[in-house]
């Protein structure tokens, strides 16, 4: 039964059009950001595998963007009733759902990781890029357990928010001005910074660096797998949450 | 079979669904018939378990639609022709519905050839008209080959060969066994359409039965005459009979149209025209509601 629901999703995020012009933005803008900082930069952005992750957090956007409408359009079209009219128990669809949009954005995850890992050792060719340390695996490979996540949350907002505009308007102000803003509260800014979700994804695979250097940020509270566990257990939160709801609410 | 046994729902302070107690037959046409908020709407969305009732309950075919396994194989439905993406074709909406309960791609195509939808089958449904849409939301109502349909206002900005069209469909579909449950604001096309009715206002029951005796059931309105001989039939009609003349016309009450005719013909009044003014739907309907809505002010002004 969930093959077939697995099934319907994937049919449903595949046959419009948005997802597709997500994934190329989703793909393009990291990459291409990844290149011409490597190919630009000066001794600003040291040449590490970490920092060939820098640009990642793109990527990481328009993934949610992807996963918000994947899953609010669906109220705002009404194929979320007929959905819940096919699997009235409602919750394995929205199982499937976040299945399908997770293991896209794993996928994406993997091509953005190695592929920014990728680009930055053909622009720098003499730089050593290698990975042969567990942090140099984690930057690259663990980009797909960060946008994993990362589209779990958006799922999870679309289900509580229901609208494709109000969903947008929070993923967009919440990724693109409010984690970054916060760390200005004089005093405790730099703590909440420290927590904020996204931050510690970037923890996670050592895109931070860039970040908590100039802003001369206390040492990190978690290391980065507890950084890992931290970001998954907010947007599996936020999916529970969505699905608690929705499940209960009149469709 | 639908049987709704005291169903209940409430919004806040209204109460959209009221004690409502009916049953829909299989291998029939149900009519669903009420003003605009009379709560047919929200009862179908009970039925179809998208909402969950205050009090009381609704089975189709026995079961509570939410223990049914595979539903679109039990029921099939069209809530809304505006229930789709507009940036997907319609052989793909069709598709991940089907997906849904397991049911092949094939009968994806048999549907699309049943509501004649094929050649525009990979269109994207933006650019599908009314008619179309509502086509394709029938299409997906019958993917399951469902023994029990409903239907919510099907007709719904159609033109004249659309609404025979549906009109043909529904009666096959309950020729075939099938429960059909269908609502409709439109109450001619109603009139031809359905068998059995149930009638509702302001969310509770007004009546429910077959359309024959809905239509019986409505005040006597009197025979129509029309007879260049008029103060023949004056004469004769006088002391057997009410009657009010009008436009040349006597509209005559209290006697069938065969005691008139012969009264007539007796008289040597030659007849025109002799028509029984039998209740239409839309005056039984009117009646039965305007009694509701009536019979309803009292107590809300008492409330307040």
């Amino acid at each position: 039964m969930i093959v077939n629901l697995l099934r319907a999703e994937r049919i449903k995020l595949f046959s419009t059009r948005a997802p597709w012009w997500c994934l190329a933005i989703a793909l393009v803008a990291p990459l291409g950001f990844t290149a011409l900082f490597f190919a630009l930069a000066g001794p600003e952005i040291p040449p590490t595998v970490g920092n060939t992750q820098l640009a990642s957090g793109n990527g990481r956007t328009v993934l949610l963007v992807l996963a918000v409408l994947a899953t609010a359009s669906e109220f705002n079209w009404g194929t979320m009733r007929l959905t819940f009219q096919a699997v009235p128990g409602r919750v394995p669809a929205l199982l499937a759902k976040v299945v399908i949009v997770g293991a896209l954005g794993a996928v994406l995850g993997l091509v953005v990781g190695f592929g920014s890992w990728g680009l930055a050792s053909l622009v720098q060719p003499d730089a050593d890029l290698a990975l042969h340390s567990a942090t140099a695996w984690r930057s690259v490979l663990g980009q797909s357990l960060v946008f994993l996540f990362t589209a779990v949350a958006g799922v999870g907002v679309a289900l509580l928010l229901r609208s494709v505009a109000f969903a947008l308007t929070v993923v967009l102000v919440w990724t693109q001005v409010l984690e970054g803003v916060l760390v200005f509260i004089p005093g405790v800014g730099k703590h909440i910074y420290q927590w904020m979700p996204f931050h510690a994804a970037d923890e996670f695979v050592g895109a931070a660096g860039l970040t908590t250097g100039p802003l001369q940020l206390p040492s990190a509270p978690l290391g980065p797998w507890g950084y890992l566990g931290y970001f998954a257990a907010i947007t599996v939160a936020l999916f529970v949450a969505g699905v608690l709801v929705t499940a209960r609410r009149d469709a | 079979m639908i049987e709704a046994t005291a169903l209940t729902k409430r919004y806040g302070a209204t109460t959209a669904v009221n004690e409502l107690t009916f049953t829909a037959r299989s291998g029939r046409v149900t009519g669903f018939l009420g003003p605009n908020g009379a709560g047919k709407s929200t009862t179908m969305r009970l039925i179809l378990g998208l909402d969950r009732p205050d009090a009381g309950r609704v089975l189709v075919d026995g079961v509570p639609y939410r223990q049914l396994k595979d539903p679109l194989r039990t029921v099939g439905a069209m809530l809304d022709a505006t229930w789709r993406h507009p940036g997907r074709s319609g052989r793909d909406h069709l598709r991940w519905l089907a997906a849904t309960n397991g049911i092949p791609d094939k009968r994806v195509e048999e549907v699309l050839t049943l509501v004649g939808l094929t050649s525009v089958g990979k269109t994207r449904v933006l650019q599908y008209s009314l008619g179309m849409q509502q086509r394709l939301g029938i299409a997906a109502a019958l993917l399951g080959n469902p023994r029990v349909l409903v239907f919510d206002e099907p007709v719904n900005g159609l033109d004249p060969e659309g609404m025979a069209w549906i009109r043909q469909l529904l009666h096959s579909l309950a020729a075939e066994g099938r429960t059909v449950f269908v609502s409709s604001h439109l109450l001619p096309e109603m009139a031809q359409t359905a068998q059995d009715l149930v009638v509702i206002g302001r969310g509770r029951l007004i009546y429910q039965g077959t359309m024959d005796s809905f239509i019986a059931q409505t005040k006597d309105h009197g025979v129509r005459v029309r007879t260049p001989h008029a103060d023949e039939l004056r004469a004769a009609l006088t002391g057997q009979a009410e009657f009010t003349e009008a436009d040349g016309a006597f509209v005559v009450s209290g006697l069938d149209s065969d005691r008139i005719g012969q009264l007539a013909f007796d008289a040597g009044a030659t007849l025109h025209e002799l028509n029984p003014l039998t209740g239409s739907l839309e005056q039984a309907y009117l009646d039965l509601t305007r009694d509701a809505v009536e019979f309803a002010v009292p107590s809300s002004e008492a409330s307040r």
